[in-house]
């Protein structure tokens, strides 16, 4: 019985969805209070009942009910409660569960947080939102229920694809999809805009701080599914440009477009229309984005068993919804809106600027991810884009970005003299060129692009610290300023990363019988012995590695070559040995004779800087999101 | 402005055409490789299956082979292979032939899923049977 009473609460958030989304903008449109005061009560209401339908969902899973399909086919009693919980998002039908709870979870949070907003406004977020979450509780009750019955009910459930049953798909799509759905409420806030027609810096001020918030999370879930597939899917990647991964990759572009956008926005009123473009953008990607995850039409290694009708539902959903938003902006953006006139060399310019970088990019990866689907809907044969193409096209549009970092945040609104900008930058200047040819030196080989790499990282680096150093004596700096300045130096600490792995990693596939040494960036690793060891699910072969630096031990390393009772495929668990300037990474292949074991040994220095550089970027979002504007403009904001 | 906005777009188009020109792989199915259809000199994929008792090891390269249940390519790989390569299962390989006509693999795709099966990998499969049945 308790399944159905999940199905049910679905039912009935979408009939109270709907009532979310209809009665609030028809009564901010004829200025009906008696309609704009159901707003909250009816978003309140949808995420009750979303949480209990999620709460039964996972309830099935951690009472092992194999009635349920969606539980049959992604659990197993032998799975530990940690993953049989995980698996609710571990599937199509769960984790889209997981996308419209969290939406749900958007609008309250924006409904509880803007008491102090103009009422017509508050309705008309709210009825916003109240529209995608039916346009997508109807996707989920017409093609993907995961309620759904298996009568009789299995014996036993098919388990989680291993692949699966980690720490990190706990956290990984939570965190992701929070970023992906965050961007609807800069969408709603764009159409409720556009809608009132009072597209004004308080627009912007109000929408920035969820937009910051949508984009930390974003930020997170991306990094936390590349430090995934470097751990977990065996092979020591940290990006593969896969089609599913520049699905989260191209909104997070266009959102970080859109951060910058905004901050004209408000404070000096320009770019308006270019603004709501973007935040319209910015969400209709992430849609595009579950589409193509959840169609199949890509070949990806997200790809899933999948069914064409759900396909057909979210282009539909899609095309409705792009649509209608712009013809909504088309209809009612303002015409003439850069705003205060500013110079060529201001703020608003570089800010342009590097928004047009980063929309290009955004489209180059869209394209490239998109390519091979245009060539077969055209019948011109199959073909697939690789990484190559990827780093051709996205690697140089993105030098120019890192050089404007440097500048930008030294230009003053309206206009400045690029002169005296350039006399204070001179030293950043010659730190980064010393940096860029002292650090491939050092490494021991310079190549052209690891001094590329290394003389933008520094520059940004060189430049953030000045400015700092000149805040600090000019008076005490914001919290925006300050997540600002983190939040570059979390891209400078990426590019570093990104270019001490690209340079100077080693990898070696080796056979290896037990005693055997292969030495990687200056450590040895011995191959003590390889053994059998029970897990609770599953059967593993463990090695074990020593690992050593000029004789003395520095860690010891336990890879592992895993079978799963409820599947007859092997999972690879690598083992790494941590460290702040360098990665020891240990995979054990497959045993290529009685004695003999293939292994993939890398040395990757620096690469945990990769994903640092992530959590600064986030953490540089979190500050800004902190500043006390935001807080004061709760207050100011009350007529 | 625009005309930087221009110049910038225009060369991101230069970039994307010619990375598109020089980075695209493309399917082939082993029945058109037999035919001699498969780019000459270039990388391509093909999708298929990997031929039942075809693996044999000699140290770390693998040979197989890869089928369309009509025709049979032979492939080599040296390197190791991804956790889903499996006898009997639908595969994904990227490389070139060399003269002796066996295909070098430079990568085996992987996919997360035990049941899922490459749409190229079906696509070579339905092709080499709709061709069988049409003779």
């Amino acid at each position: 019985m308790i399944p159905e009473f999940g199905h049910y609460a679905l039912i009935l958030a979408l009939c109270i969805a709907l009532i979310q989304g209809v009665l609030p903008l028809v009564g901010a449109h004829y200025g009906r209070r008696e309609f704009l005061v159901l707003a909250r009560p009816a978003a309140q209401t949808v995420f009750m009942l979303l949480a209990t339908a999620f709460v039964i969902l996972a309830w099935s899973f951690y009472a092992n009910d194999f009635s349920v399909l969606y539980v049959a086919e992604h659990s197993n009693s032998q799975m530990p409660v940690i993953y049989r919980l995980g698996a609710v998002w571990g599937g199509h039908e769960g984790s889209l569960l997981l996308w419209i709870f969290l939406l749900s979870t958007w609008t309250i949070l924006v409904a509880q947080l803007s008491k102090a907003l103009d009422e017509f406004m508050v309705a008309r977020v709210i009825g916003v939102l109240g529209l995608v979450t039916s346009g997508l509780l109807l996707f989920v009750l017409t093609t993907s229920n995961p309620f759904e019955r298996l009568l009789p009910a299995a014996q036993d459930g098919r388990s989680l694809n291993p692949l699966l049953q980690d720490p990190g798909l706990v956290f990984h799509p939570p965190m992701l999809y929070m970023g992906y759905v965050g961007f609807s409420v800069a969408f709603a806030f764009a159409i409720a805009s556009l809608l009132s027609g009072r597209l004004d810096a308080a627009w912007a001020r109000w929408s920035r701080p969820w937009t910051t918030a949508a984009w930390v999370f974003l930020t997170l879930g991306i990094a936390l599914g590349s430090w995934w597939a470097y751990y977990e899917l065996g092979w020591g990647g940290w990006w593969f440009w896969d089609p599913v991964e520049n699905a989260s990759f191209i909104p997070w572009l266009v959102g970080t477009a859109l951060l910058h956008s905004l901050a004209v926005t408000e404070k000096r009123g320009g770019f308006k229309s270019w603004t709501v473009l973007l935040a319209i953008t910015a969400f209709s990607l992430s849609l595009l984005g579950t589409f193509l995850v959840r169609s199949g039409v890509l070949t990806s290694v997200h790809a899933f068993a999948t069914d064409p009708r759900r396909g057909i539902f979210i282009l539909i959903f899609l095309s409705l919804v792009v649509g209608s938003s712009l013809a909504l902006y088309a209809w009612r953006a303002p015409k003439n809106t850069l705003g205060g006139k500013f110079s060529l060399s201001s703020r608003e310019t570089f800010i342009l600027l590097g928004n047009v970088f980063l929309v290009v990019s955004a489209g180059s990866v869209l394209l490239g991810t998109l390519y091979p689907l245009l060539i077969d809907a055209l019948h011109l044969g199959k073909i697939s884009v690789g990484p190559p193409y990827f780093n051709s096209v996205f690697v140089p549009i993105m030098i120019p970005l890192l050089v404007l970092m440097g500048i930008g945040p030294w230009t003053h609104w309206k206009n400045t003299d690029l002169l005296t900008v350039i006399k204070r930058l001179w030293l950043a200047g010659l730190i980064a060129v010393l940096a860029g040819v002292g650090i491939p030196l050092m490494m021991g080989e310079f190549t052209w692009l690891a001094g590329l790499g290394f003389l933008l990282a520094f520059w940004v680096i060189a430049s953030g610290c000045m400015q700092i150093a000149r805040q600090a004596k000019l008076g005490k700096p914001t919290r925006s300023f300050i997540g600002m300045q983190v939040a570059h130096l979390g891209i400078a600490i990426f590019v570093i990363g990104v270019t001490m792995v690209g340079a100077y990693q080693e990898e070696k596939d080796v056979r290896m019988l037990t005693g055997d040494t292969v030495s990687v960036g200056g450590y040895q690793i011995q191959l003590v012995g390889v053994n059998k060891v029970p897990g609770p699910n599953y059967q593993a072969m463990r090695g074990t590695f020593l690992l050593t630096k000029n004789g003395s031990t520095a860690a010891t390393l336990y890879p592992e070559k895993r079978s799963y009772f409820s599947s007859t495929m092997p999972m690879t668990e690598a083992a790494i040995d941590v460290g702040l300037t360098r990665d020891i990474y240990v995979s054990l292949g497959e045993a290529i004779d009685d004695q003999a074991w293939a292994v993939r040994v890398y040395y990757k220095p620096f690469v945990d800087w990769i994903w640092g550089g992530c959590l600064f970027m986030a953490l540089g979002g979190i500050l800004a999101i902190s500043d006390k504007r935001y807080r004061m403009s709760l207050k100011r904001a009350t007529p | 402005m625009i005309v930087a906005a221009l110049v910038v777009i225009g060369i991101a188009a230069m970039l994307i055409l010619n990375a598109l020109n020089s980075n695209i792989a493309l399917y082939v199915t082993p029945s058109e490789v037999a035919a001699g259809k498969a780019p000459q000199g270039q990388a391509f994929r093909i999708g298929g299956m990997v031929k039942d008792g075809s693996v044999k090891r000699a140290g770390l390269t693998v040979h197989f082979v890869i089928t369309d249940l009509v025709k049979d390519i032979p492939v080599s790989y040296t390197g190791i292979l991804p956790d889903l390569f499996k006898e009997g299962k639908g595969a994904v390989i990227q490389g070139r032939l060399n003269p002796n006509g066996e295909f070098v693999a430079s990568e085996v795709l992987a996919k997360h899923d035990e049941n899922y099966m490459p749409p190229e990998a079906k696509h070579a499969l339905e092709q080499a049977q709709k061709n069988g049945s049409n003779k």
